[in-house]
C-alpha cells in the first residue's frame, strides 16, 4: 500500500512542474509584445519598459523561468497589475467563496443524482428508467450558463423566494449551488446507475435477497454500497468541470470567488491575476484527483496489491 | 428514442446551411424602435436589444456553432489519432513522452485551459476553434492509442510488418480503421463539447466577436434583460440546449451500436 501511495504522490511532481510550465509560459503565448499587448498602443515607451521589467520580461527566458518556480515554492505569484497588491492574497480572500459554492453544488448534485440512479436501477427498463435517463442526459446538456439565467428568472424575479446576486445567508448560495450542481448531478445519477445495475447482477446480491433480506436493504446496504466506489471516482473527477463552472457561475450570480476574479481579470488585462487563479484552479484539481485516487485505495482493497 | 439525436442533428445542420434563407429577416438589420419585443406574428421569437430578430440570428448562430464544432473536432481527432497511433504502435519513450503531455493536459479542467488560451491570444472564432483544438485532441489520442495498443498485436498486422510494408501504411491501412468506430463515438460526443465550450467563452465575452451572431453571446447579451426580456435569454439557450442533447443522445446511440469510447 504504501509503495502505491509513494509512487502515486511521485507521479504528482511532474503534473504539477508541467501545470506551473504551462501556466508560465501562458503570458509568452499572447502575440507580440505582452507589455505593449497589456497596456495598449497609447501607452509610452517608458510605462512598456517599466511594466516589462515589472513582469521580468526584459530578463532571459530561463531566469524568468527559474524566478517563476523560485516565486511558486515561496506562495508568490506575483503583483495584481490592476491593484498593485500580491496576487495570492487577493485569490486566498476570494478562495473559500468558491469552496462554498463548489462543496455546495457537489452536496445539490449527489442529493440529486443518487436517489435518481438508485430509481433508474431498480426499475432498469422501464418508464421509470427511460424518465430518468433523459432527464439526466438533458441535464448534462444544459449549460449551466443557461440555467442560471433561467432559475434567477423563476426563482428569483417571478417568483421573489431567493436572492439572485452577491454572497451572504445560505439563501444566496440556493441558485448559485443548483445552477452549478446539475450537470454533474446528471453525470453522476447515470455513473450511479450504471454501477448499481452491475452489482444488483452480481451474485452475492442474489444470494441476499434468496436468504430472505429485503429488497430495499439489499439495494441500499449490499450493493449500493459497491457501487460507491466509481462513483467517489468520477465525482473526484468531475471536480474540475465543477471549478470551470464556477468560473460561469460566479460571473452570473455576482459570486465574489476566484472565478468571478479571473473573468474580471481577463477583462483588464491583468495577466499575473489570470496567471494565479489558472494556477489554483488547476493544482486544486491535481490534488483532489490525488485525493481521490488514495481514497479509493482505502475503499477498494485489492488496488493495494496491484 | 434512438433515431431522435439524429433527427435534432438533422434538423441543426438544415438549419445551419438554408436557415438564413428561410427568415425574411438580416441578421444584422436594427429596427430600434421595436427593441426588446416579445415573440409575435411577424418576428416569431421577438426582437433582441438593438432590435434584430432573433430567429435570424439563432439560425446565423447555428452556423457559427456546427463551424466551430466541425473544426475542433476534425483538428483534435487528426492531432488524436496521430499522436494515439505515435504513442500506442511504438511504445516506449514515444508512447512515455505522449502519455506524459496527455497527462499534464489532463490536469487542466479543459474548459479552464481555453480560457486561458483565449484570454492571452485574444477572442475570436479562430482562436477559439484554436484554443479548444489545442486541449480536445487529448481525448481522441487516449482513445486512439487504447485502441491501437490492442490492434498491433492482431495477426493481420504482425502479417503486414512480417512482408516489409512500412509503419505509416501499416498504421493508416490496418491499425487505424480498427480505432475508426471509437473515434466516431468520440468526434459526436466531443462535437457536442464544443460546441458548448463556445458557447461558454461567447458567453464570458472571449469567443465570436459583435456583430457576428453566437448563441453563447446572445445569452450574454440577454443577461442584462433577464427581467425586461427573457425571451433574449430562453431561446439561445434552448438551441444550445437542444443541439448538445442532440449530439449526445447521437453519440449515446451510436456507442451502443459500434461499442468504444467513454463519454468525456
Amino acid at each position: 500500500m504504501w509503495a502505491y501511495l509513494g509512487r502515486r504522490l511521485l507521479l504528482t511532481v511532474p503534473v504539477l512542474l508541467g501545470v506551473a510550465t504551462l501556466v508560465f509560459a501562458l503570458i509568452h503565448f499572447i502575440p507580440g509584445d505582452p507589455a505593449r499587448a497589456i497596456l495598449g498602443d497609447v501607452a509610452s515607451e517608458t510605462d512598456i519598459a517599466q511594466l516589462r521589467q515589472q513582469l521580468g520580461l526584459d530578463r532571459p527566458l530561463a531566469a524568468q523561468y527559474v524566478a517563476f518556480l523560485g516565486g511558486l515554492v515561496r506562495a508568490d505569484l506575483g503583483t495584481s497589475l490592476r491593484t498593485g497588491t500580491p496576487v495570492a492574497g487577493e485569490i486566498l480572500e476570494r478562495l473559500p467563496a468558491t469552496f462554498e459554492l463548489a462543496s455546495a453544488a457537489i452536496l445539490v448534485a449527489l442529493a440529486f443524482a443518487i436517489p435518481l440512479g438508485i430509481v433508474a436501477a431498480v426499475w432498469r427498463g422501464t418508464m421509470v428508467d427511460h424518465t430518468a435517463m433523459t432527464l439526466s442526459l438533458a441535464g448534462v446538456s444544459m449549460p449551466n450558463f443557461w440555467l442560471g439565467p433561467l432559475l434567477a428568472i423563476v426563482f428569483g424575479v417571478e417568483l421573489g423566494w431567493l436572492p439572485v446576486s452577491g454572497r451572504g445567508g445560505i439563501d444566496h448560495l440556493v441558485l448559485p449551488a443548483v445552477s452549478l450542481g446539475a450537470a454533474l448531478a446528471a453525470v453522476l445519477a447515470r455513473m450511479t446507475r450504471a454501477s448499481l445495475v452491475d452489482q444488483l447482477r452480481e451474485p452475492y446480491t442474489q444470494a441476499a435477497r434468496a436468504r430472505g433480506v429485503s429488497r430495499t436493504r439489499a439495494v441500499l446496504r449490499h450493493a449500493f454500497r459497491n457501487s460507491l466506489i466509481p462513483l467517489v471516482t468520477l465525482a473526484g473527477l468531475q471536480v474540475g468541470a465543477v471549478l470551470t463552472g464556477a468560473v460561469i457561475t460566479e460571473t452570473i450570480f455576482a459570486w465574489p470567488g476566484v472565478g468571478r476574479l479571473l473573468v474580471q481579470s481577463i477583462g483588464f488585462r491583468d495577466y499575473p491575476m489570470v496567471q494565479g487563479c489558472i494556477l489554483l484552479i488547476a493544482v486544486t484539481y491535481v490534488g483532489v484527483n490525488l485525493v481521490v485516487d488514495l481514497l479509493y485505495v482505502v475503499l477498494d482493497p485489492r488496488i493495494r496489491y496491484q | 428514442m434512438r433515431h431522435a439525436g439524429a433527427f435534432i442533428v438533422g434538423l441543426a445542420v438544415l438549419a445551419a446551411v438554408i436557415g438564413p434563407w428561410l427568415v425574411p429577416f438580416d441578421p444584422s438589420a436594427q429596427e430600434l424602435a421595436l427593441r426588446l419585443e416579445g415573440p409575435g406574428r411577424l418576428h416569431w421569437l421577438g426582437l433582441d436589444e438593438l432590435g434584430r430578430d432573433i430567429l435570424a440570428r439563432l439560425m446565423s448562430g447555428a452556423r457559427v456553432s456546427l463551424f466551430v464544432g466541425v473544426i475542433v473536432v476534425s483538428v483534435s481527432a487528426s492531432i488524436g489519432a496521430l499522436m494515439g497511433s505515435l504513442a500506442g504502435y511504438y511504445g516506449g519513450i514515444v508512447d512515455e513522452v505522449i502519455s506524459r503531455v496527455i497527462d499534464i493536459l489532463l490536469a487542466f479542467p479543459g474548459l479552464l485551459l481555453a480560457i486561458a488560451l483565449v484570454a492571452v491570444l485574444g477572442p475570436s472564432l479562430i482562436n477559439v476553434a484554436l484554443a479548444l483544438s489545442l486541449i480536445g485532441w487529448v481525448g481522441y489520442a487516449r482513445v486512439v492509442r487504447a485502441q491501437v495498443l490492442q490492434a498491433r498485436e492482431f495477426e493481420y498486422v504482425a502479417a503486414a510488418r512480417a512482408i516489409g510494408a512500412a509503419t505509416p501504411r501499416i498504421l493508416i491501412r490496418h491499425v487505424l480503421p480498427a480505432a475508426l468506430p471509437a473515434l466516431t463515438v468520440q468526434a459526436t460526443l466531443g462535437m457536442g463539447g464544443a460546441i458548448l465550450s463556445e458557447a461558454a467563452l461567447s458567453f464570458l465575452g472571449l469567443g465570436v466577436q459583435p456583430p457576428t451572431p453566437s448563441w453563447g453571446a446572445m445569452l450574454n447579451y440577454g443577461r442584462a434583460h433577464v427581467l425586461d426580456a427573457p425571451h433574449l435569454t430562453v431561446f439561445p439557450g434552448l438551441a444550445i440546449a437542444l443541439v448538445v442533447l442532440g449530439l449526445n443522445l447521437l453519440g449515446d446511440s451510436l456507442r451502443d451500436k459500434l461499442g468504444g469510447a467513454e463519454s468525456g
